[in-house]
């Protein structure tokens, strides 16, 4: 844990404090920028520094988005489901530091606790849907003639998320999550007052056999960065979960220059607490149907 | 030769084999009240690797009882995310002993190794990955329609896939929340016995999984047991049939996975060296101990002789031997009695005039073992194409027409598994649509998956297993009826 | 002359599972020797770069001779080759020694000049001492389904080679698809190729396993039709022998130990022979090895 100045005189160890940096491509860049921003602990003092993105940053993100995705998408849907598991396992193993990240946030240690475990088991539930949704969301149609014909239920892409303040690591996982399983990749902005959590988070994925790209974290400024992922035109789809009214409206309003499609989960799927916040309609809302005709004949 | 495969065999020093087992009740492995054992053995070898008990009437009794009472107290209220963790578990220390249980199962059942460790182990440890992921999302399963599970499970399995076998049934069953009483084949326990290990050490609790072994008497003690709800059965039709009378007027769900005698049908328009794989992969997988084997070719007339000269080529390549070595392709036929049972049937076929190709290849001198075989000249009604062999045989015949092929492949009482091979894809899908099979495999054979449905129509059996539809056997839908098949 | 092929669809997924199984087979250790040095005596050594020179060549020459100097019982490669303008310098480097010297010709690697001039490329080359021509099949021709007179071209070609032995690279990473691989195979061993060759080198997409099935398949098929044995070369990416041993499995169980021979069977390669000869070392020693100890070509 970062600590502030120690004024001891006895001979404490003295910590080696960890930077927070963005995570792209598989890697931990700094912002492009160089510029930061403190983070503030439970008592407003700060805690650590973050980076904060630019939208040059956030190129570079939907870039490596981009490039991971056929490759993420083209794995087996098991083989998915082995790795959203495997980020459970990692994240199990790593709980006590992920409670860590959210007391020095503000939490209490039982919240903190709740909410680390809540997110596990959300891992674990959208680890199991990757070789299923398609046999409850697709399937064969039964059309009037002489074809076969089915309904694929396919990712759309490249998936922004926009992480709300409140549940800095559960509701970015809720939203997140869902969107690999049908195999999205995913940029991520996370929570502007507790964005350490989620550097942690990547951490995780960095090293639970998630290739590089397929998941991108950025911390930063939502009012800066929303608009610019509303416009990029290699965003599929934007989740809008962290932001106000007002900068809805924004991205809505620019999306619909290269049709984006936003999402807007609805109030029973913000009860991040709650199995209301988990569907499979959720991954639904990150896919595109395909269906296929094909003659039957001799 | 300048390429001599060399015996490479896996060492069987991985596996800790005991001198003898008793049986998996309530989380502990106890002694069988019954005094009745028999020795498992190597059938590559005929070496006996351990003494098994053949589970009583009583034995049967007090595994139900823990199963029953598993059920009531712990399981069936069950969060289906804990259930779905449990699972998760044994998917993953599956995956973790994956090489010992191969080993393992290739000496107690004489599959080679390259398929016990590439096929067997890993779409078992998917099975148990696959239906952990159904435990808690069960509402989403059947169109909005809530089920609830149906209670203690009494599970019987063959001999031919014990491992894989094992995963099919156990998977669906626990997920759903019913517990089980499960009964491995009597040639082959020893990987059933060795799966208790990891079911302690998933912390799965106990009367959730007991395994009972024995043969037929211990099968039907547990088919008979009034405290049992649901009866799965894969073996052969005969007994399925024994089963399904027996336990005619009680209100138990019943599932059954019995024998079949596939048609793999190529068309002259297929990838010819292709087929030829799928033909091979087809009946010599697991030596022709598959029930959906595609044990008879309907070739199309005008590549009838370029394929079977193929096909004769391509068995000149086939290694029958060790087991245990990993160069082989074909293992040891699983017994004394089945290997007898296949000579009586290959018998038939020359008795009734067929003829037979079998390449020149050196048996083992242990052992059961049989020479990869062809049978040409063959008519509809002999015997070879009628009854299912369950080996290393295959029976060729032609056909013209499309349809031609399907009333052939369709003139069985069976109807577990198909295989077509042409590149028009229409053709493909109109003869899915008329073959009377569970399973066609379109370009392919034996392809298996734990999110893909398996099972038979007809004498094959009902009821499938994988895939969505394979929740259905394992729970009780409201108000809806449970009609034959779950 | 107008020859005609049929197509012969083949079954990707049912392809490539057939070539991963090669790889599952284990060969014995006594055999393994046997194998490396097959390896050897089937290597044509290559060099195909702009700045190769004379020095380069006779270099490389050298290494074809003696892969290991000091150890006579190594073999000697199958072939040295080279760009047009080497050839004499292969050629003195490698007089009396059986090495083939085989050239590239016909405005390698793309094909896409004059025929005329391609065809006086090859006869420039024979008349300066290869005994090895390896051409490449147009495949803008081909990819434009204009079958017949990429066919004509081969068969020019084969005129021109005089007798010098014909490979026709296919440059299979291009052609998109199993069935063009199986096609193009066809239509060059109908058109007088004595080898058909997977790759130039110069792309990325080179020899894979199930691409080297497909053209064994079509080889064997083209002799059971009444042609006669032509050779498989596979070329490019090929760089360790745990490889090699693969691609031997596959051509033995395919077309049979026959074309386990360099008269019907070649790698095209570079760093393949080095990782053949640190493997052979190990066999002797036991010790695993480094590539410090193994001469550059």
């Amino acid at each position: 844990m970062n600590a502030k100045r120690t004024k001891s005189t006895t001979r404490e160890r003295l910590t080696v404090n960890k930077t927070y940096k963005l995570f792209i491509g598989g890697g931990f860049p700094r912002s492009e920028s160089g510029r930061i921003f403190a983070v503030p602990g439970a008592d407003g003092t700060p805690i650590a520094n973050a980076c904060l993105a630019s939208r040059k940053d956030l190129r570079a993100a939907v870039e490596a988005a981009r490039k991971a995705q056929s490759g993420w998408a083209g794995r087996t849907p098991y083989n998915r489901g082995q790795i959203l598991y495997r980020i459970a396992e990692v994240s199990e193993s790593r709980s006590s530091e992920l409670v860590g990240e959210l007391v020095a946030s503000g939490m209490t240690k039982a919240a903190a606790e709740t909410e680390v475990g809540l997110s596990i088991d959300r891992w674990v539930w959208y680890a199991g849907w990757c070789d299923k949704y398609l046999q409850v969301l697709g399937g064969a149609n039964p059309v009037s003639g002489p074809y076969f014909n089915f309904s694929l239920v396919e990712p759309t892409g490249v998936v922004g998320v926009v992480a709300p303040d409140e549940s800095p690591l559960l509701a970015l996982v809720s939203r997140m999550a869902p969107a690999l399983v049908p195999g999205n990749t995913v940029v991520a902005l996370a929570s502007e007052t507790a964005p350490l959590v989620a550097i942690t988070l990547a951490e995780i994925l960095a090293t639970s056999d998630v290739p590089g790209g397929v998941v991108n974290l950025l911390t930063g400024n939502r009012d800066e960065l929303v608009p610019w992922m509303a416009d990029h035109a290699d965003v599929n789809s934007i989740d809008v979960s962290g932001a106000d009214d007002d900068l809805v409206a924004e991205a809505q309003r620019r999306a619909s220059a290269t049709v984006k499609r936003v999402v807007r989960p609805s109030p029973e799927e913000r009860q991040w607490a709650s199995t209301t916040a988990e569907s499979p309609f959720v991954i639904e809302s990150f896919t595109e149907t395909k269906t296929v005709w094909h003659p039957i004949g001799r | 030769m300048i390429l001599d495969y060399e015996p490479a065999p896996e060492s069987t020093a991985i596996v800790n084999l005991r001198d003898s087992y008793g049986l998996y009740i309530n989380g502990e492995m106890v002694d069988a009240i019954s005094s009745e054992t028999i020795k498992t053995v190597n059938p590559a070898t005929g070496e006996p690797l351990a003494e098994i008990s053949m589970a009583g009437p009583e034995d049967v009794d007090a595994a139900v009882t823990a199963a029953r009472a598993a059920y009531e107290n712990v399981w069936r209220d069950m969060p289906g995310r804990d259930r779905a963790k449990y699972l998760y578990r044994i998917a993953r220390l599956l995956a973790e002993r994956s090489r010992e249980f191969a080993v393992l199962e290739t000496m107690d059942g004489g599959k080679p190794i390259r398929e016990s460790r590439d096929v067997d182990l890993p779409i078992a440890a998917a099975h148990f990955f696959y239906y952990a992921g159904w435990a808690d999302k069960l509402d989403y399963a059947f169109g909005g329609v809530s089920p609830k599970p149906i209670g203690v499970a009494g599970q019987i399995i063959p001999w031919n896939f014990p491992m894989l076998m094992a995963a099919w049934k156990l998977a669906p069953a626990l997920a759903t929340g019913n517990t089980v009483v499960l009964k491995p084949a009597e040639t082959t326990p020893l990987t059933a016995l060795l799966l208790t290990e990891i079911f302690d050490e998933a912390g799965l609790p106990p009367g959730v999984v007991n395994i009972v072994t024995g043969a037929g008497a211990t099968g039907s003690a547990i088919v008979n047991h009034p405290g049992v709800d649901k009866i799965a059965f894969t073996g052969s039709t005969a007994v399925g049939k024994l089963i399904q009378s027996q336990i005619a007027g009680s209100s138990k769900r019943l599932t059954l996975e019995l024998g079949g005698k596939a048609a793999n049908i190529v068309f002259a328009d297929a990838a010819l060296d292709q087929a030829v794989e799928g033909i091979v992969n087809g009946i010599f997988f697991n030596q022709g101990h598959v029930c959906c084997a595609g044990s008879r070719l309907l070739v199309q007339e005008p590549v009838a002789e370029e394929v079977i000269s193929r096909l004769k080529r391509r068995l000149e390549t086939l290694r029958v031997g060790d087991p245990m070595d990993k160069n082989t392709d074909l293992g040891a036929i699983n017994s004394a009695e089945q290997l007898a049972k296949i000579n009586e049937l290959v018998q038939a076929g020359l008795d009734e005039g067929a003829t037979i190709y079998q390449p020149a290849c050196e048996l083992p001198e242990t052992g059961w073992f049989h020479k990869p075989t062809l049978f040409s000249d063959v008519s509809q009604s002999n015997r070879i194409v009628q009854e299912e062999i369950f080996g290393p045989v295959l029976s060729i015949l032609t056909f013209r027409t499309a349809e031609e092929a399907v009333d052939k492949a369709n003139n069985t009482p069976y109807g577990l598994s198909a295989g077509v091979w042409t590149e028009k894809g229409s053709r493909i899908l109109w003869m899915a649509q008329k073959l009377r099979a569970g399973v066609v495999w379109d370009n392919t054979f034996n392809r298996f998956d734990p999110a893909s449905p398996f099972g038979g129509f007809n004498e094959s059996g009902f009821g499938r297993e994988g895939g969505r539809a394979g929740l259905l056997p394992y729970v009780e839908l409201e108000s809806v009826a449970n009609g034959a098949g779950r | 002359m107008k020859v005609t092929v049929a197509t012969t669809p083949v079954d990707a997924v049912g392809l490539e599972q057939r070539a991963a199984a090669f790889a599952t087979r284990s060969i014995k250790k006594g055999s393994k020797l046997a194998a490396l040095d097959l390896s050897i005596r089937c290597i044509d050594l290559t060099t195909l770069e702009g700045v190769d020179t004379k020095g380069k060549v006779q270099s490389l020459a050298a290494k074809a001779i003696r892969p290991m100097p000091g150890n006579p019982d190594v073999p000697s490669v199958a072939a040295v080759c080279v760009f047009p303008q080497m050839v004499p310098y292969a050629a003195e480097a490698l007089a009396g020694t059986g090495i083939e010297v085989a050239s590239v010709a016909g405005a390698f690697p793309a094909g896409l000049g004059p025929l005329e001039v391609r065809l006086d490329e090859i006869k420039w080359a024979v008349a300066q001492g290869a005994t090895e021509i390896d051409i490449v099949l147009s495949r803008s021709l081909f990819m434009a389904g204009r079958f017949a007179e990429a066919g004509e071209e081969i068969a020019a070609a084969k005129q021109a080679c005089g007798p010098a032995h014909l490979k026709v690279i296919l440059e299979t990473g291009e052609l998109g698809s199993y069935d063009a691989v199986r096609l193009a195979s066809d239509l060059a061993m109908a058109n007088g190729a004595d080898f058909i060759k997977t790759s130039t080198g110069k792309i990325g997409t080179n020899a894979t396993m199930p691409v080297a099935l497909c053209m064994a398949e079509a080889i064997r098929e083209h002799v059971n039709r009444g042609g006669s044995p032509v050779g498989l070369k596979l070329a490019g990416g090929i760089r360790t022998a745990k490889q090699a041993w693969h691609y031997l499995v596959l051509v033995g169980e395919t077309l049979g130990e026959t074309w386990l021979d360099p008269a019907l069977f070649r790698f095209g390669a570079s760093s393949l022979l080095n990782d053949v000869l640190m493997q052979r070392a190990k066999l002797e020693t036991g010790r695993y090895q480094r590539a410090e100890d193994f001469s550059e070509a």
